[in-house]
């Protein structure tokens, strides 16, 4: 074993990678691909389209086969892993609090979120208590979080469905809140501002005033994006019926959050199993009837609203003192502490070089993510590395259930299908 | 009401099927089920219990132990009792092969090819297992213990000239 945990055995074959380079492009022959075509695309009744990875509305690098019957969708075979990176192996290799900095990486809309699963989880194994205003702050932010993420999602997929000048107001607003977490972190997406056992820091003077302001300019924002989509009817006739499943069905799919939510099911981490305080907190779950794109598109826009209910209690009652733990097995001493205390150097020394150890052990961690259940498998063999890191993300998840949600669909309505179900690819590859 | 209904759960099937739980799972409770019984536990916990969601299913490598080697791990959510609870099959390194559960729940076809393509598992019954996330002509399964991570070995003054050597040949002579 070396130091960083990955088994370097003499005489193991490595990748050669210049082989790799010189060697001839595989390519998938139809044979390969025979079971998830309809009988009628081998004899050329029907057409096999490819759609993607670089098509602008699909959010990403997501590549579609798709067999079409004239403009309707018979087969849907969505193709995934352009933006695999590897993280779950390279977290394996990282001290607990270096890997923190990848939960970034995985979803790029909900930068703030990952690193909440990440740090409940380990501090769940590790019985790590967060101070209550480290809890408060956390909240704000991942709500603000989920705002500005689905100000993109709202953005791209009215884009999607050509109404181009909601993209526009969605990002301005979104920057307002980009603007938060620049005060507070230092980066506008990259933020890892949360950490085990709490924040990086305290919030600065301003930010009370900075929210205040957002929760006061925003509702009649929500109110304009009402004006130009809801009632809307090409938005309406676009998306109404469109889509389709039933409760069971998207239960046994796996769709969580706001894809789940749109077809009745109220279920939401955040009130099932709460995390960091949300209990506290007065917020309704908003559920369609039909589990159309269009019921999907309302409980998240109603999803805007009672994020900011919970922001305004949360910074209302927003409580004074410590932002970490004070458990110095595994958190830091502040800085002030190094100059007086041997103690807290020796804590400093060995954290910043080793990292702390977990009790060895295996956890699953869920949270609600704005696209849905966010979850962290964790396992810990007692030592400074991870010994598993596995991320149930939404997206990889609700992605599966594409084809069901396009089957018989024109391919024009298959670009708002995507846009709703939100999916982020960063997530889905991982 | 919950917590009731997860030991009535819990005890039902360490009776039916001589199951015992499994220690290192903090949360949720878990029980150790051999890969032949996974079908049928899972069918029991959907029918009667109403653990109707898969929310995840991954695994874990314990390289260099044989057996069992890796655990599979079903994270299974019951959206009637609002309660979790999690299944580990302990694997074998030589050939880890499991059934598929996509019957019960449908969202388990990826999750599978993901356990094929970075584990190596063999699904038996599975509709379409195929590589999911690495390329299709791929060697190896990237998240075994004993595939390396790929970074750049540190060159210090003591292998300077070894890993000079190799890199030397990797360019040129292979090449």
């Amino acid at each position: 074993m070396t130091l960083t945990g990955v088994n370097t055995k003499p005489g193991m074959k490595k990748p050669d990678r210049v082989s790799v380079l010189m060697s001839e492009t595989y390519e998938v022959t139809l044979e390969e691909l025979k079971h998830l075509v309809s009988e009628r695309a081998l004899s050329g009744e029907t057409v096999l389209l490819n759609m993607g990875p670089q098509h602008p509305s699909t959010h990403g690098v997501l590549r579609l086969l798709l067999e079409l019957d004239g403009e309707v969708i018979v087969n849907c075979v969505p193709d995934i892993g352009f933006l695999h990176t590897g993280i779950e192996k390279n977290m394996e290799a990282k001290t607990y609090e270096k890997a923190a900095v990848m939960t970034d990486r995985l979803d790029y809309l909900n930068t703030i979120g990952n690193v909440l699963a990440y740090s409940l989880a380990i501090e769940r194994l590790a019985e790590l208590d967060v101070p209550p205003r480290a809890q408060a702050i956390r909240v704000i932010l991942v709500e603000l979080q989920r705002i500005a993420s689905h100000l993109v999602w709202l953005g791209t997929h009215a884009l999607d469905l050509a109404a181009m000048s909601v993209f526009l107001y969605c990002f301005r607003e979104r920057e307002a809140i980009l603007d938060i977490l620049e005060m507070c972190s230092g980066q506008r997406m990259m933020t890892t501002f949360f950490r085990p056992g709490g924040l990086w820091r305290d919030v600065p003077a301003d930010f009370e005033l900075a929210v205040r302001r957002f929760l006061r300019s925003f509702p009649a924002r929500i109110d304009m994006y009402h004006a130009l989509l809801t009632k809307n009817p090409i938005f309406m006739d676009r998306t109404r019926n469109i889509g389709r499943i039933n409760a069971e069905d998207a239960i046994r799919w796996g769709l969580t959050g706001p894809s789940l939510r749109g077809s009745g099911p109220s279920n939401d981490i955040r009130k099932t199993q709460p995390y960091s305080g949300y209990e506290q907190y007065d917020f309704e779950v908003p559920t369609g009837t039909n589990g159309d794109v269009y019921d999907r598109y309302l409980v998240r826009m109603e999803e805007l609203r009672q994020s900011l209910r919970i922001i305004q209690q949360a910074l209302d009652m927003l409580p004074v003192g410590p932002v970490r733990s004070n458990n110095r097995k595994y958190v830091p001493p502040p800085r002030a502490e190094l100059g007086t205390s041997m103690e807290a150097v020796i804590h400093h020394f060995k954290l910043w070089t080793e990292g702390f150890e977990l009790p060895k052990g295996a956890i699953y961690s869920p949270v609600e993510s704005p696209r849905g259940e966010l979850g962290v498998y964790l396992e810990s063999d007692g030592g400074p590395f991870p010994q598993r890191v596995h991320w149930r993300t939404p997206s990889f998840v609700h992605l599966q259930a594409l084809p069901v949600l396009s089957k018989g669909h024109l391919v024009a309505d298959l670009v708002g299908i995507i846009g709703s179900v939100d999916i982020v690819l960063g997530d889905a590859d991982r | 009401m919950s917590e009731d209904h997860l030991n009535k759960a819990i005890h039902t099937l360490k009776e039916r099927f001589g199951l015992r739980e499994a220690e290192i799972q903090k949360y949720p409770p878990a029980l150790l089920v051999p890969a032949e019984q996974v079908i049928a536990v899972c069918q029991t916990l959907n029918d009667e219990f109403g653990f109707n969601f898969l929310s995840d299913l991954t695994a874990s490598d314990y390289y260099p132990e044989q057996e069992p080697r890796f655990h599979a791990v079903y994270n299974l959510y019951s959206h009637e009792h609002n309660t979790r609870i999690c299944l580990r099959v302990p694997l074998n390194g030589d050939s880890p092969t499991l059934p598929t559960v996509e019957v019960i729940y449908y969202n388990a076809n990826w999750h599978e090819r993901e356990l094929y393509d970075m584990f190596g598992f063999d699904i038996t019954g599975h509709s379409d297992l195929r590589r999911i996330l690495m390329p299709a002509d791929w060697e190896g399964h990237p998240l075994r213990k004993d595939y390396p991570l790929g970074y750049e070995e540190p060159q210090f003054t003591f292998n300077y000239d070894d890993i000079d050597r190799r890199k030397h040949k990797a360019r040129y002579e292979e090449a």
